[in-house]
């Protein structure tokens, strides 16, 4: 398990970098907007609460969702003792998201290689086969396409399955079973069967890892009718995706990054569910929209402290929703920024950034001022050598770069 | 809430011993199969010998509790009058269903891939009448009598193959995604193979459900229905380990016509003898002559049973026939009309059930023709209602994408575009 620990080397760089970034970039009270999910409870890194109890991410003045997922509501002493909340890992919060689920309801199942006895290759689903046993964590032979397939069935007779690929990567093998039976099922079926499963696992570009342990499934993926597609990048908000993903009758594609598994946050005490169509806003600003997701949040939060050396002001948003895009969110933006940088993850040819360039086109051209710059990986399998594999995806320079191209 | 203990698979016989695993259990006695597991030495002898004397207790046992008029077995299997009647009322709605589908095919009323099931009824109608509405049947491409067999009204399924809004998927699924939540019939699937661990994922949800849930008398089987070319395919075999490492009430019910459209299985498979890959997995392998119900029938008992009682799967492979091509587009030239065809022709089912109801004297001429009218006026009905039925609206085309709909996300305007009027109108954009 070499992989687990160039993890933990890469990653404990970037964790100092995100909580201190996410602190720095809190919402200022003039900008919080009365509006959404006002039963969902939001704590920031640094404890503190905002607006008497009204929380958002990504202000939208006019609406207010009656979340399905409606968790407990606004605690009233909430101007006073600020709850501390618990610090913990990201691979951890996913675990605690999942083993929230499975306790409120006993048909929630995991399936995948080595989840049980092994916790998971990456610990998501340590403690959970002692505690739940060895059918509702199941260790499945390696087949990835018949064990997708058999936790489709077992959703359409009513189980909750999380199914996990131990690498994304290895989900190409279950692309059948995805593509034609969790996504096309219900259509088929005239909405009959629901299939109410949560395929997740992590992807993207590691630490030297290898092209086939690279790859990124979300552009593969993205055309499949009939799923919903999702990307956490922080512990809360894997956390709170996760929970959002097992209780949606959806099927849910949950993106995790091999390297961000070791980042660490305070996340709230209390129970929370996030919404799995909206994006989250990192950190807003006047002159650029920076759209960005998984670890390339990252890389867009390292070139904003230098960009904001430099006299900028990017307004950065995590779209963690891959499928469908938050247009609304992402459309305020443009029209406060009229510029767009995507940085993203998956190679250059039809990759989610070249949807999301398509959407933004249709939908906002005219407030834009200047044409939309993609930056994405390049359109190689990913190398072996270090130095290559940092060629191959976007770095902070690069972004820094084509902040100042946009902005001239 | 779990399992205190780990699910163990089954031990290894040691390596020296070249002899296949014996079953779990000693009892499955498979009387109507022409082939069955050959367990090893010393458990085959004692094996053999109470099995003929059983057989023989058995049927003058059998005589003496029944009191309903019984057929004389030639094969053991006990079949009352009512029972007899039933399954060759399906066998003949499936065949009149199946030759309807091909004139309303050829006169323009049903289009696309129609894949008919003539043939090969004795399979359907001998598993699946023996099965609760609860228990599941998982399907191929060639699926409408699967369906019918279950319970699902002729008209839904005609209306479905016609495009109809009151087709059993609303017109979504077409001949080849047969769906019924209410007689669990969980398809209908188009690629081959891929029905396999999804029929593997129902049978995992009965065990979840007696194990888990704690529903005690949960004892619901599935049936996965898939022909010799799916044999070869690795979901076959991925699901043949899953099914056996962890005993899941699932059977296999191979359907080997011989042919994969053009493909002969002989010219595709290195050992033919599809029921031996069962023993190689670690659960009873069986073969039976598709073309006798009352085998299949007999077959399927036990199978069922022993599933029921949680004692795993099996595999079982039919020799069948079918008397059309692959599809209604296939000008089926490669399978010699002479001999092959003359020889299964000879064998038709139906032909041979009903010589066997009349010759028993289970049933007279007029009894079977009375159901054969029956079964005429219920398949033409069955047209009637479809082609009187409405084509779905435009408003239909966006439906059922997903359960929640929801996850056509969030529109410009900040408000979820199901909720949009113009969204289920149709015309808004996506």
């Amino acid at each position: 398990m070499s992989s687990i620990f160039q993890a933990v080397g890469a990653a404990t760089s970037l964790s100092s970098s995100a909580s201190f970034d996410t602190k720095k970039f809190q919402f200022s009270s003039s900008r919080s907007l009365l509006g959404k999910r006002a039963s969902c409870v939001v704590v920031r890194c640094s404890g503190a609460k905002m607006d008497g109890g009204l929380n958002q991410i990504g202000g939208r003045a006019d609406h207010l969702v009656t979340n399905a997922v409606a968790t407990k509501a606004d605690t009233p002493a909430a101007s006073t003792a600020s709850k501390p909340g618990h610090e913990l890992l990201l691979f951890e919060a996913l675990r605690e998201g999942l083993e929230e689920e499975m306790e409120r309801d006993a048909r929630v199942c995991v399936m995948g290689e080595d989840v049980g006895h092994y916790g998971g290759s990456y610990k998501v689903t340590k403690g959970l086969a002692p505690k739940y046993g060895d059918l509702r964590v199941l260790d499945t032979p390696i087949a990835e396409n018949s064990f997708t397939g058999m936790g489709i069935g077992a959703a359409m007779m009513g189980l909750r399955p999380i199914i996990e690929g131990m690498n994304m990567g290895f989900l190409l093998l279950a692309f059948n079973q995805i593509s034609n039976n969790c996504g096309m099922l219900h259509y088929t079926s005239g909405g009959q069967f629901k299939i109410p499963v949560v395929i997740r696992g992590p992807g993207g570009v590691g630490r030297q890892l290898g092209a086939e342990h690279s790859q990124r499934l979300e552009s593969y993926f993205q055309s499949i009718p009939g799923i919903q597609m999702v990307a956490c990048s922080t512990p809360y908000n894997a956390k709170g995706l996760m929970k959002a993903a097992i209780r949606s009758d959806n099927p849910v594609i949950l993106f995790e990054h091999v390297l961000l598994y070791n980042l660490k946050e305070r996340i709230p005490d209390e129970e929370y569910v996030l919404n799995l169509e909206e994006a989250e806003m990192v950190r807003p600003g006047e002159h650029v929209t920076i759209l960005t997701y998984s670890r390339m949040r990252y890389h867009v939060m390292q070139a904003a402290k230098t960009l904001v050396n430099k006299g900028y002001d990017p307004e950065v948003i995590d779209i963690r929703s891959l499928k469908p895009f938050d247009l609304h969110t992402i459309g305020n933006s443009i029209k406060k920024t009229h510029r767009v940088l995507i940085v993203e993850e998956c190679m250059r040819t039809g990759g989610i950034g070249a949807s999301l360039t398509a959407a933004i086109t249709e939908n906002f051209h005219d407030y834009l001022d200047a044409p939309i710059i993609c930056l994405s990986s390049q359109d190689v399998p990913t190398p072996y050598a270090g130095t290559l594999e940092e060629w191959t995806v976007v770095q902070p320079p690069q972004i820094v770069a084509a902040v100042e191209q946009l902005c001239r | 809430m779990g399992l205190a203990r780990a699910i163990q698979p089954l031990p290894l016989p040691p390596l020296a011993d070249s002899r296949p695993k014996p079953t779990a259990t000693a009892s499955s006695l498979f009387l109507g199969s022409t082939r069955t597991l050959r367990p090893s030495n010393t458990f085959a002898r004692t094996h053999t010998r109470t099995r003929s004397i059983s057989s023989a207790q058995r049927r003058s046992a059998v005589a003496a509790n029944v009191s309903d008029v019984k057929l004389k077995p030639a094969t053991n299997l006990l079949l009352t009058k009512e029972e007899a009647l039933e399954v060759y009322e399906d066998m003949i709605l499936g065949r009149v269903f199946e030759d309807m589908c091909a004139q309303m095919y050829y006169r323009g009323k049903m289009f696309g891939f129609v894949h008919l099931y003539n043939g090969q009824e004795a399979v359907s109608s001998g598993f699946i009448k023996l099965l609760k509405k609860e228990d599941s049947v998982v399907s191929t491409y060639r699926d409408h009598v699967h369906a019918l067999s279950k319970g699902v009204p002729a008209r839904a399924v005609m209306s479905e193959l016609f495009g109809k809004t009151t087709g059993c998927c609303r017109g979504q699924g077409g001949s080849m995604h047969m769906f019924s939540s209410e007689y669990n019939v969980l398809g209908g699937f188009a690629f081959i193979g891929e029905g396999i661990p999804v029929a593997t994922g129902a049978a995992f949800t009965s065990k979840y459900k007696r194990e888990v849930l704690k529903e005690a008398d949960c004892d619901h089987v599935t049936l996965a229905f898939f022909g010799d070319g799916t044999a070869n395919n690795g979901q076959f075999f991925e699901c043949l380990n899953m099914a056996a490492l962890w005993k899941l009430p699932i059977i296999f019910v191979v359907e080997n016509n011989l042919w994969a459209i053009g493909m002969s299985h002989l010219r595709a498979t290195s050992d033919p003898e599809i029921w031996k890959k069962g023993p190689a997995f670690g659960m009873p392998g069986v073969h039976v002559d598709g073309m006798d119900v009352l085998k299949v029938r007999e077959v399927a008992q036990e199978a069922i049973g022993r599933a029921r009682r949680g004692e795993g799967p099996t595999l079982v492979e039919c020799e069948t026939y079918r008397f059309r091509g692959h599809s209604l587009a296939d000008p089926d030239e490669l399978r010699d009309p002479g001999d092959e065809k003359a020889r299964y022709a000879a064998r038709d089912p139906i032909t041979q059930f009903k010589k066997h109801l009349i010759e028993s004297k289970l049933a007279n001429e007029a009894e079977l023709k009375a159901i054969e009218k029956k079964i005429e006026e219920v398949v033409e009905e069955a047209v009637e209602f479809a082609d009187a039925s409405p084509a779905p609206s435009r408003s239909q085309l966006l439906e059922n994408v997903f359960a929640d709909p929801r996850g056509f996300g969030i529109g410009p305007d900040g408000r979820y575009r199901c909720e949009d009027p113009k969204f289920t109108e149709g015309t808004a954009q996506v």
